[in-house]
């Protein structure tokens, strides 16, 4: 159930998602080997534009590919009317974005 | 050379898609015998209304084309020593494929999705005009000739996991074919080919388990072909947004 405008949505949501995923175990690390708390993380991460969006751009990416992914794993084991399908496929979206975004917000926003 | 015993236990799938069961048979066994040997024996000597399919009987028809234990193969082609386990066979109809009767199944569906996915050839010239001359080691000649020796037999659409749970998918011959044609230096219409392998059935459904490549029984690699069908695409989708 995958034509061309979705598969170039995955494939591009995933070549954008690479390098931050390495960016965020690179972050994740670095925080335990210091010994960093969470309170000096926050202080670093909460008002910048910067930690903003990487992990937005990031939220993003994810919700899209995940989405996408859910549709074709949920269409070649179930039977389902095409218009299902895509309302499944918003609906996975929009949730991951709705609690990728509240994570973010609540990391990066003051 | 291990030995067979005098009599091999056989099993064949009985009736059509909806209703039906395996029906055993002891069949002789002998030196040098086919799996297209073993049901043609049964339809001559047990069973006279047992139906299959089968045309050259020397591999290059594509008819014959069953399952094994389980997997696809041109049974004119497979000595029953290579697949017999424990003494025992099990034919059934090709599988993703609706059954007319015992093992011959409806080819429709495998053959209209080769039209789907624009497998024609697009002229440039007309009939009159002179042959034109194409090099052998032309780079989109050797892609194209790598998959025209495919005999249509449905192996690999039988073996397809994506096909099972996809019906719309155009399945990895015809993919194949629309390969073929699209690296055709004489075909003139190569963005049909890339908008027929570009819907909701097309080349980006694969998920590359190669199966189709595993079992072709000509050798063919239908999975490198949907491979470039998807970079060719996605180079068509940057240039031309489809």
């Amino acid at each position: 159930m995958l034509d061309i405008r979705l598969y170039m949505l995955q494939r591009i949501s995933a070549l954008i998602m690479a390098p931050l995923t390495l960016g965020h175990i690179a972050v994740m690390i670095y925080a335990i080997q210091g010994g960093l708390t969470t309170a000096e993380i926050l202080g670093r991460t909460q008002g910048s534009v910067l930690w903003f969006s990487f992990y937005g751009t990031f939220v993003i990416a994810a919700s899209v590919h995940a989405a996408i992914g859910l549709r074709v794993i949920l269409s070649e084991m179930v039977t389902l009317p095409r218009f299902a399908l895509s309302v499944f496929t918003w609906g996975s979206c929009l949730i991951l974005l709705f609690m990728g975004a509240r994570a973010v917000s609540a990391v990066t926003m003051l | 050379m291990s030995s067979i015993p005098d009599m091999m236990d056989v099993s064949i799938w009985r009736g059509d898609g909806t209703f039906g069961q395996f029906e055993s048979f002891k069949v002789p066994a002998q030196e040098s015998q086919t799996i297209l040997d073993v049901v043609a024996w049964v339809q001559q000597n047990q069973d006279p209304t047992l139906t299959y399919r089968y045309a050259c009987r020397v591999g290059m028809c594509g008819s014959c084309a069953m399952m094994v234990n389980g997997v696809p193969r041109w049974t004119c082609r497979t000595h029953v020593k290579k697949v017999l386990v424990n003494n025992n066979l099990e034919v059934g109809p090709l599988r993703n494929l609706p059954v007319i009767k015992d093992l011959a199944t409806d080819m429709d569906p495998f053959f209209d999705k080769w039209v789907a996915a624009e497998g024609v050839h697009h002229p440039t010239k007309t009939r009159d005009a002179p042959i034109e001359p194409i090099l052998p080691t032309n780079a989109g000649r050797v892609e194209a000739s790598s998959g025209i020796e495919c005999i249509n037999c449905s192996v690999c659409y039988a073996a397809c996991d994506t096909v099972a749970n996809n019906p719309d998918y155009l399945g990895p011959a015809a993919l194949q074919r629309a390969w073929t044609v699209y690296n055709d230096s004489k075909d003139a219409n190569k963005q049909a080919v890339l908008d027929a392998v570009s819907g909701v059935g097309g080349c980006h459904n694969c998920h590359s388990q190669g199966s189709c490549t595993v079992h072709c029984p000509n050798g063919l690699n239908p999975m490198n072909a949907i491979a470039g069908l998807k970079r060719v695409t996605a180079m068509s989708f940057f240039k031309n947004g489809k």
